[in-house]
Formats: structure tokens, C-alpha cells, sequence
């Protein structure tokens, strides 16, 4: 009945992954690596019980076949989740086109599964962040993406209902604003992860950060350009064939 | 259910698409999703606060990665 293949989005959302996640890791390659070396380099030279001697792998590896594999799975894995959300997405957020719905995934992706968590947990360089916490770190991390994206979901909910009533403006408004009265809660209540060690720079850490907002800047937004382009051609050209329209699968063919 | 969509009055800038029926959507979903869990796992925690396998090896060679995704990494 529907000609919609989930399939065939998922693929093309797993490679729009890739290639922003290509994307995302030129940035971080050139914005982030300088930082981490940076902080590489106070945590040596302040640390007294730096397990020395055999390194597991070379900072030369690390900062390039490494950082490639981090980047370029996360990429494909979170392309793939985003297409899933999008075949559900699709039709049913709105009457939006194949591309504005993938912009608008792509925007609840990014501000949902990285913004939100970031400003309460934001990303540490080496040196910063105690050993002894790290389990603590990593649990309230997590908790606070599927608090996030828990809570992003429940606002396309409270939105939705409020449309008939309200209209699509004013209840995106309510619905938004509701989200950030609810964050700012859980900000205000879940302890503070922070444990700069003394003397290390506040330009470093600044600038660390910035560098991963900027990955993940530039992964979200070439992921909802390539895969709303990639899920458009194949959308539309579905749509074309479907009511026997030539013109628009020539369109879609030539494309091609 | 996809085919009682029901024509919109007015003319809508965009024509409207029919949803994908949840019973196609989910055992992808089941199937890939939990599949893309376990690689984001492997990338941003597995030997960090917690180990599936002994090591250092697979946390040393995502090290930038993870410390440049925001993951609490050490």
C-alpha cells in the first residue's frame, strides 16, 4: 500500500552519515586536534603518576585513523537513527517536503542529542575531568541525552495537541517554550560535573569547546542537507510514478 | 489508514505525503537502531566507565574522537 521504502531511507540516511561525518571530522581535525594536543601537553607536564612508558597507540594515529573511525561510526550510526526518526517524522510533524523535514530532524537532532546535553555536561579535553568521577560523568551524560531527547519528543507531542487549538505558531511557541522551562529544571537540579585541574587555560578550554560545537555543527547540518537532498530525489520521484506524472519523473530521471 | 489521508482544503504549497505505517518502521527500528546503539556504544564508552572487553585498545584508539564528540572519556 505504501511505496515508501524504510529501507531505502535508512540507506541513504547512513550515507548522508558518512559524508557529513567526513565533513564533521575535516572540522574537527582542524579546529579540535590543536586543542587536544594542547591539553596533551599541560596534562604531561602537571601530572606526577602518568602511567608512562608503552603508549598503547601513537598520538599520531590517534589524532588521524582514530579520530576517522570515532567520527565516521558515530556518523553513520546517528545518520542511521535520524532516518528511522524520519520515516516516522515524515507526514506526520507537519505538511512539510522531504527536505524540510529532514532540516527540521537534523535541527531537533543536533539541539536534542548534543546542544541541550552540552550545556549542562559540555565536552572535556584531556587534563580536565577527575579519573575518580568518570563513571559518575559518563551515567549523568548519558542521562541527560535521553532526558533531552525524551523530553524533545514530548514537545513535538505537546505541540501537536496544541495546534488545533492555538494554531501552529503560537503552540511551536508554547510547546518550545515548555521545553526550556523543563530543562532549565533538570539544569538547575542535576549536580555539576565540573573539575578543571587548577592553572590549566580557560582560552584552551573555551576554544576545546567551541571546536566540538562546531563538529557538531557541521554534522547535523550536512547530514539534513545531503539526506533531505538524497530523501527528496527519491521521495519525489516515487510521488512522480505513483500518479503517472512524466513530468516530474523526467525531472527526477535527469536529475540523476 | 494511509489511504484515508484526507484531501486538505485550500492549496497546499506542498503536496501532503502519506505517513510510513508504524508496522513497517519497526522492525527496522528493532533491527538497526539497536545495531547503531552498540557501535555508539563502542565509540563513546566501551572501556571508559565501563568494559565489554578487557584493554585499553579500543578506548586509546577512539581517544580523540571521543574527547572531540564529548564523551567523558578518562
Amino acid at each position: 500500500m505504501n511505496s515508501i521504502s524504510v529501507r531505502a531511507l535508512l540507506v541513504r540516511g547512513m550515507l548522508a552519515g558518512l559524508a557529513s561525518g567526513a565533513l564533521a571530522l575535516l572540522t574537527a581535525y582542524l579546529l579540535g586536534e590543536s586543542r587536544v594536543d594542547a591539553a596533551i601537553a599541560f596534562e604531561e607536564a602537571h601530572s606526577h603518576d602518568h602511567g608512562g612508558g608503552e603508549e598503547l597507540v601513537s598520538r599520531s594515529l590517534q589524532s588521524t585513523a582514530g579520530l576517522a573511525t570515532g567520527i565516521l561510526v558515530y556518523g553513520i550510526a546517528l545518520g542511521g537513527i535520524a532516518a528511522l526518526v524520519y520515516c516516522y517524522a515524515l507526514g506526520r510533524v507537519g505538511r512539510f517536503g522531504p527536505r524540510a523535514t529532514a532540516a527540521l530532524v537534523s535541527l531537533g537532532a543536533f539541539v536534542a542529542v548534543y546542544l541541550v546535553p552540552f550545556l549542562k555536561y559540555p565536552a572535556n579535553p584531556p587534563a580536565v575531568g577527575d579519573p575518580d568521577t568518570l563513571d559518575q560523568r559518563t551515567a549523568l551524560f548519558f542521562l541527560m541525552i535521553a532526558l533531552s531527547v525524551l523530553l524533545a519528543v514530548a514537545t513535538v507531542i505537546l505541540g501537536k495537541r496544541l495546534a488545533p487549538r492555538l494554531g501552529n505558531w503560537y503552540a511551536s511557541v508554547a510547546a518550545g517554550a515548555a521545553f526550556l522551562v523543563v530543562v532549565g529544571i533538570a539544569f538547575a537540579f542535576l549536580p555539576s560535573g565540573e573539575n578543571v585541574p587548577e592553572g590549566f587555560p580557560a582560552v584552551l578550554l573555551w576554544q576545546f569547546r567551541l571546536a566540538t560545537l562546531a563538529v557538531q555543527f557541521v554534522l547535523w547540518a550536512g547530514f539534513g542537507l545531503v539526506f533531505g537532498h538524497l530523501a527528496e530525489r527519491l521521495l519525489v520521484s516515487k510521488a512522480g510514478d505513483r500518479q503517472g506524472d512524466e513530468a516530474a519523473s523526467r525531472t527526477a530521471t535527469a536529475a540523476r | 489508514m494511509a489511504q484515508s489521508a484526507a484531501p486538505a482544503t485550500g492549496t497546499p504549497a506542498v503536496p501532503a505525503i502519506t505517513p510510513i505505517s508504524l508496522k513497517e518502521i519497526a522492525p527496522w527500528t528493532l533491527f538497526f537502531g539497536i545495531l547503531a546503539l552498540i557501535l555508539l556504544y563502542f565509540v563513546g564508552a566501551e572501556q571508559g566507565a565501563t568494559a565489554l572487553i578487557s584493554g585499553e585498545g579500543v578506548h586509546e584508539w577512539v581517544h580523540d574522537g571521543r574527547h572531540l564528540l564529548g564523551f567523558p572519556c578518562h
